[in-house]
């Protein structure tokens, strides 16, 4: 972001936007290119984890039976993953699942956001490697609770081997082992982290676009940045959607990869 | 794919080959964070909503209870209440019943009485008339015997003087008569 303010009043816009575009300098030490502790991307998921962390503590520092709006709020949140999602994909053990499949729609919500909020506009989960975490967090957790429910040996008959004639495992056995054990994990995190890489890609494309357009020689294409620009808004909006759907996404398919994990039968 | 990539040669970064600072950022991160909600606040989030769920249906519950209470109380009013009519009726015709008795008592007994006092005036009557009769009898019996001893004497002196003893005797009896009765006068006189 900052680089890109430089060289806009440089004039020269990086047209069209790269993957570097995704790996700034660092804040701390300033302007370091291989330092990534302190970078845009880890100070927006610390400012994400707090801001979070600070609602729910303060909207539910003295709840009450007859809520307050802000109390409501945030029982409106947890009360939304623990009954549209948790119980309606786990049934009535998803009760359990409820704080960790809320924190996990509210940390990916969060970290999210930062992709439509003005001047900041990217989200961390734009890089792999939060995505990432999460993925691993769900992958390990649906694997974990189904063998600690069916005992190791039975989960992973249930998992490898559904219910067909014995002569079709061969080949039913390695589809169900990439599709369980290798796909879920990998498609959250990319799904996740793609959704976020490309909407930036696509804000920075008409956005940059646009400059890129108003700097043209031909006195013809000025006037287009601003469709272009109109275009990056309504992406915006979009994006807002995205944000929302993504986090959803992701903890309805960690709840439901946990329901199958749990489930008696194939 | 990391080949693939690095074949293009274009970037200094891949994209989807993570950073591992920022894994252990995000992770430190996310773990503080699942701690501090998953401890401190969804707790009581459903300790709340089974405030909620209890409070209602403790209202619930409650309503139900007066409301059964209402019920019982009604049910023990009105039995009572039908208890009391029927007691009231009760209580009604065992006065009627005993004044009843009474009336007829009274009314027996004042025959009773009645029927000896009538009695006793029979008794005494009779009583009475036989002293009289006796009494009678006995001075008859006198005034005969008197009369008698008189008319003997008399004769024995003059006719004229027996005459005259006669109509006196006569006269005494009239005398007597009007107190005795006439009866006892004409009988005399016929004798």
């Amino acid at each position: 972001m900052i680089g890109q303010s430089v060289v806009l009043a440089e004039g020269e816009v990086p047209f069209p936007p790269s993957v570097e575009d995704f790996f700034l300098p660092s804040i701390y030490p300033w302007g370091e290119h291989n330092s990534y502790w302190i970078t845009k991307f880890t100070v927006l998921v610390w400012l994400g984890v707090a801001a979070t962390i600070i609602f729910f503590l303060v909207t539910y520092r003295n709840p009450k039976l007859v809520p307050t709006k802000k109390q409501w709020i945030a029982e409106s949140i947890y009360g939304f993953v623990r009954n549209n999602i948790a119980v309606d994909m786990i049934g009535h053990r998803g009760v359990a699942f409820a704080p960790y499949l809320t924190t996990l729609f509210v940390f990916i919500f969060v970290n999210n956001l930062w992709q439509i909020i003005p001047f900041v506009q990217i989200s961390p989960m734009a890089h792999i490697a939060f995505p990432a975490i999460l993925a691993i967090i769900s992958y390990v957790m649906f694997i974990y609770v189904g063998i600690r429910h069916h005992g190791f040996g039975k989960f992973f008959k249930h998992s490898l081997m559904p219910p067909a004639p014995l002569f079709m495992q061969p080949l039913l056995i390695p589809i169900e082992l990439f599709s369980t054990f290798i796909a879920r994990p990998v498609s959250l995190a990319l799904r996740l982290f793609a959704n976020l890489f490309a909407g930036h890609i696509i804000l920075l494309v008409f956005t940059l676009g646009g400059f890129v357009l108003i700097n043209a020689d031909s006195l013809f294409l000025k006037p287009i940045s601003v469709l272009s620009w109109a275009v990056s808004i309504a992406i915006t909006f979009l994006e807002a959607l995205v944000i929302v759907l993504q986090a959803y996404i992701f903890t309805v398919l960690t709840a439901s990869y946990v329901q199958g994990a749990l489930a008696d039968e194939h | 794919m990391f080949a693939i990539l690095a074949a293009e040669g274009a970037t200094e970064h891949n994209p989807i080959i993570p950073l591992w600072q920022e894994i252990v950022v995000g992770s430190v991160a996310f773990a503080i964070l699942c701690f501090m909600l998953m401890k401190y606040v969804f707790p009581r989030m459903e300790q709340t909503f089974q405030a909620r769920v209890d409070a209602i249906e403790g209202g619930i519950k409650r309503a139900e209870a007066a409301q059964a209470e209402a019920n019982q109380l009604l049910e023990q009013y009105r039995a009572q209440l039908a208890e009391a009519r029927t007691d009231a009726a009760k209580i009604r015709d065992d006065a009627r019943a005993d004044a009843e008795g009474i009336r007829s008592d009274v009314l027996a007994k004042a025959r009773e009485e009645s029927d000896r006092i009538i009695a006793a005036g029979k008794d005494q009557l009779a009583a009475e008339r036989a002293t009289i009769v006796r009494e009678l009898r006995t001075e008859v019996g006198t005034i005969a015997v008197d009369l008698a001893s008189r008319i003997v004497g008399e004769s024995l002196a003059d006719e004229a003087r027996r005459k005259g003893t006669v109509e006196r005797f006569l006269a005494d009896l009239e005398t007597v008569g009007a107190g005795n009765g006439s009866a006892n006068g004409s009988a005399v006189r016929a004798s």
